[in-house]
């Protein structure tokens, strides 16, 4: 296959960035999206020009390291990871756009990396259960219902990649946060510090300048690891209840 | 018997006598153990400092609970985040000897099962330890948040897991890493919020300070601005995981490296068995020269999935469906008819190899076998096979653009985990005092092989409950002096990472990082895989120095280091990887016996059966760096048993 990438270029968070073309006469479908951009890569450091700075790491779609925008849709056409997305998704002769994560809170640091920190300091915040090695009770003296323990499996599988924030017209974590509320509020082991981790986690989100959600749902659909929007109505009734308790 | 050849590469020093374990009914050590060590004064705590390099599962775990208990922590990753290690990608799920089904498990059988299933190439204290302290890991785990797979009435499920008999493996979907990893991540930004742990993400170690013989820090370089920083601390952790990435394809993920360890090797921190690598039966095949790492498949598949290559080579490139059942090779039945398809790992990879050597291998570049669902499709069902594999039928599908309901899958082995590492003694102190080595990062535990399902227990055990206990009679020991940024050591070692970092990007070559990687990884695939011998790794050895030279003159890394630089950051990893690479060949050809993961062609059975030769070799070996131009130094630790009985393993 050939393929003609347009590539979003920025030597550091201070300078400017614009997008800057190549050419890859030889590409196989069976390549990943990021074996495309190593080969290339190879390529340009061959001819003395710098590298495609971009972040992966397990490359098998758990680890959350990688994310881009490809053609205006974070991890590209399909609901993946962009490191399990493979060439055969795109066509012989085809232009690809690649832009890093566009959101105020995730600044360019180069060329396709973006800084992630502010999601740390939102489990900082309250994403935990206050509980010292060494302290904890017997694992079977507390029971938790299949469907509970299900629950929250299911939403405890976000890979805190951004895609959700990426995808959103008003740059909301609310996806991220609401995954986090869920998991922890499905199990006994979460409920004494339920009340205080929403609005904590809140507080922090929202310092960190993330906006706010008007239910467009984009960060579901955006989302590799298929965490359901109804987390963010379990984040609101959280964050209502909290707050008649007067949190 | 004498070899002057290979004595001429490495020389033999001083056994190792102590390994500071306890003496006595080996269920006591432990205890006794803690006991003894000493205690530090709660108000004393904050005024110590420790620094914990890796935050996966051992080096998260650590980082956590010594932040709990008061002590001043600064952790690194070269992630973004500590979320991100590599821990995150395990899959099938994590041994703990609870016996919640009643099936005969104990803390002593899975004690038995883990230097068994090592080739009693482990130590007993440790490995009782670790069993003991299993089911502890689980109660943690629960009482985090992380969400096991349950029964309907509730109970935490088990399943059994790399052909044991018993049913111990604890898991969380395919993803049981992953939430074990999320779970020490959030105990670790708990104490990041109260202020107990700095966290210092995308800094990657690339050095170790030594003062007066102590480890006191670590040089790092900050992968955003590229500023070279000087850690100080009064005991150092490297928890920074397992390097098969020295053979450039693995399961690893990209950054994995070994340069944290290694430049501690060469500070004095002995090596372990740096030849001990565990290779994957089950992984999805080389596609292509473009290949940038290697997935692996769950070895659950082969509980139903039917392993064969056809009978004939000139079937190989024929579609498999239209090779009738009597042009087919079921050849782990054939040779292993009591165990079949569920051998262990080191000897169903040696299987395939053997098989696709005769040429009788499938796919691109015939390096692969047949992974067979028909059968049990036809018997219970689509339905229940994609409920028992359905994720990984996908990811599969998606990786290779072939549906395994339809077509047989194709697998092959791939490098997977490193039982070596930087060897440590009981309390996991390296030979460098105050440098303590935790998770993959170390060799302690599991010998020669290791089971499935072992290494979270080990990373968790290690980092939750053993090193807590162990550094503190350390820190006690203590106060050690003052060291300041302007002690000799401290600029040396920080001027030999800047002045490193400079010939990189003065090197005008013109060869690029990861062309010199895939060359390595050729050598060592080839001479130091699945089967070794004594003149491939002789070759091995002689190409790996010939390498090297040149990297160091032709090697190009564009850029500068005021920036994020992904070459140069790579150009460091790989300069470590073809001394490491040098060093395991030397091991695997000193050891000359056939042991777990390590088979050597001159050791074996009449049958073609890897043999162990333990009067020669029932011990661990340890490196000592010798210098730029000399040759190792070998020291022998001996692996003493004394409950267990040494067998050879049989499958037939
Ligand atoms: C695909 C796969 C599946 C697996 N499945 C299982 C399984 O089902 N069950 C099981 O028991 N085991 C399994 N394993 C093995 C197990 O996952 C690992 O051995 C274990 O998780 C390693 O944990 P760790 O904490 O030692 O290291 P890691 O999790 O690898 O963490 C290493 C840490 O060190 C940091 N680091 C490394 N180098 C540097 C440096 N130079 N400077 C700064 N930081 C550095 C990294 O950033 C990271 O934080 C699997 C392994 C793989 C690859
Ligand atoms: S919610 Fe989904 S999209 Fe958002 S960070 Fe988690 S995994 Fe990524
Ligand atoms: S690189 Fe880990 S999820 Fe893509």
């Amino acid at each position: 296959m050939k393929i003609t990438v347009k590539v979003w270029r920025q030597t550091g968070p201070e300078a400017p960035g614009k997008l800057v073309s190549y050419q890859l006469d030889d590409v196989s479908p069976d390549m990943s999206f990021l074996e495309m951009l190593d080969v290339l890569n190879e390529n340009l450091a061959t001819s003395g020009e710098e590298p495609i700075a971009f972040d992966s790491d397990c490359r098998e779609g758990i680890c959350g390291m990688c994310g881009l925008m490809i053609n205006g849709s974070a991890h590209g056409p399909l609901r993946t990871t962009t490191c399990q997305l493979h060439m055969r998704s795109f066509s012989d002769g085809e232009t690809i756009t690649i832009e890093p994560w566009r959101a105020e809170p995730f600044k360019v640091l180069r060329d396709l990396i973006v800084d992630r920190g502010a999601f740390d300091r939102i489990i900082s915040a309250g994403g935990f259960v206050s509980v010292n090695t060494g302290s904890a009770p017997e694992a079977h003296s507390t029971l938790v219902p299949k469907v509970n323990a299900d629950r929250a499996f299911d939403t405890a599988a976000c890979i805190g990649c951004g895609a959700c924030v990426a995808a959103c017209p008003n740059a909301a974590a609310m996806l991220f946060l609401g995954a986090k509320v869920t998991h922890l509020g499905e199990l006994p082991q979460g409920q004494p510090e339920r009340d205080s981790r929403v609005v904590k986690m809140l507080n922090q989100h929202d310092h960190e300048g993330f906006g706010g959600c008007t239910n467009v749902g984009a960060c579901a659909d955006a989302c590799p690891k298929e965490i359901p929007l109804d987390v963010i109505s379990q984040l609101n009734q959280d964050l209502r209840r909290a707050m008649v308790k007067g949190y | 018997m004498t070899d002057d050849l290979i004595d001429g590469l490495y020389r033999e020093g001083a056994p190792i006598r102590d390994t500071k374990a306890p003496s006595g009914p080996i269920e006591q050590r432990w205890s006794k153990r803690q006991f003894e060590a000493k205690l530090v004064n709660p108000a004393n705590r904050r005024k110590l400092s420790v620094i914990v390099v890796g935050t996966g599962l051992a080096g998260g775990a650590a980082a956590a609970t010594l932040g709990e208990q008061g002590y001043q922590v600064s952790a690194f990753c070269y992630q973004d985040s500590p979320r991100r290690a590599h821990s995150i990608a395990a899959q099938g799920g994590m041994n703990a000897a609870k016996n919640y089904k009643g099936d005969g498990d104990s803390v002593y059988r899975l004690f038995y099962d883990t230097v068994k299933g090592g080739d009693y190439r482990a130590r007993e204290s440790n490995v009782y330890r670790l069993a003991e302290v299993s089911s502890n890991i689980i109660d943690q785990c629960v009482a985090q948040g992380v969400p096991f797979a349950r029964e309907y009435g509730g109970l935490l499920d088990n399943r059994s897991f790399g052909g044991v008999q018993v049913s111990r493996t604890f898991y969380a979907r395919g993803q049981t890493g992953q939430q074990l990893l999320i779970g020490a991540y959030q105990a670790l930004q708990r104490q990041v919020a109260e202020g107990t742990v700095t966290m210092y993400s995308r800094h990657e170690m690339l050095e170790l300070i030594v003062v007066d013989g102590r480890a006191r820090g670590i040089i790092v370089r900050d992968m955003v601005s590229g500023e070279v920083e000087t850690h100080l601390a009064d005991a150092v952790v490297l928890a920074t995981g397992g390097y098969g990435n020295v053979f450039f394809l693995s399961t690893n993920a990209m950054g994995c490296n070994v340069t944290a360890t290694w430049r501690a090797h060469r500070k004095g921190a002995y090596f372990g068995n740096p030849c001990f690598t565990q290779i994957h039966p089950t992984c999805i095949p080389v596609a292509g020269e473009h290949q940038s790492k290697l997935t692996l498949m769950s070895e659950s598949l082969r509980n139903d999935g039917r392993i064969w290559v056809p009978k004939k080579a000139e079937d190989r490139n024929k579609d498999p469906r239209q090779i009738p059942e009597e042009d087919r090779d079921y050849y782990l039945e054939r040779i292993y008819p009591a165990f079949g398809n569920l051998v262990p790992r080191d000897i169903a990879s040696r299987a395939a190899k053997y098989q696709c050597d005769a040429g009788k291998g499938v796919g691109p570049g015939g390096l692969g076998v047949y992974l067979d669902f028909s059968e049990v499709i036809g018997r219970v069902g689509r339905d229940t096979v994609s409920a028992r594999y359905g994720n990984l039928f996908d990811m599969y599908k998606q990786i290779t653009g072939e549906d395994p309901y339809e077509v047989p899958m194709r697998i092959y082995p791939a490098v997977h985990y490193t039982m070596g590492g930087l060897w440590v003694d009981y309390d996991l102190q390296s030979s460098i005092p105050g440098l303590f080595v935790a998770g993959e990062a170390n060799f302690s535990d599991h010998g020669a092989n290791r089971l499935g399902a072992s290494a979270l227990m080990q990373g968790l055990s290690d980092g939750y409950f053993v090193l807590p206990n162990t550094i503190r009679d350390y820190l006690a020991s203590g106060p050690y002096p003052a060291v300041d940024e302007s002690a000799p050591e401290v600029v040396e070692a920080k001027k030999s990472v800047t002045s490193r970092i400079e010939q990189f990007l003065n090197s005008k070559g013109t060869r690029t990082v990861d062309s010199y990687h895939r060359e390595l990884g050729h050598i060592m695939w080839e001479y130091c895989g699945m089967s070794r011998n004594r003149e491939g790794l002789l070759t091995a050895v002689d190409r790996i120095r010939t390498l090297r030279k040149e990297y160091w003159s032709n090697v190009k890394v564009l850029g500068e280091n005021e920036q994020i630089n992904q070459s140069l950051e790579r150009a460091g990893r790989v300069a470590d990887f073809l001394e490491l690479g040098e060093l395991m060949c030397i091991d695997a050809l000193h050891r000359r016996e056939s042991c777990g993961g390590h088979f050597r062609e001159e050791s074996q059975t009449e049958d073609g059966e890897a043999e162990r030769r333990d009067e020669e070799f029932a011990y661990a070996a340890a490196w000592e760096w010798g210098g730029e131009d000399s040759s190792p130094v070998l020291h022998k630790e001996d692996l003493v048993y004394e409950f267990i009985e040494l067998k050879q393993r049989s499958y037939k």
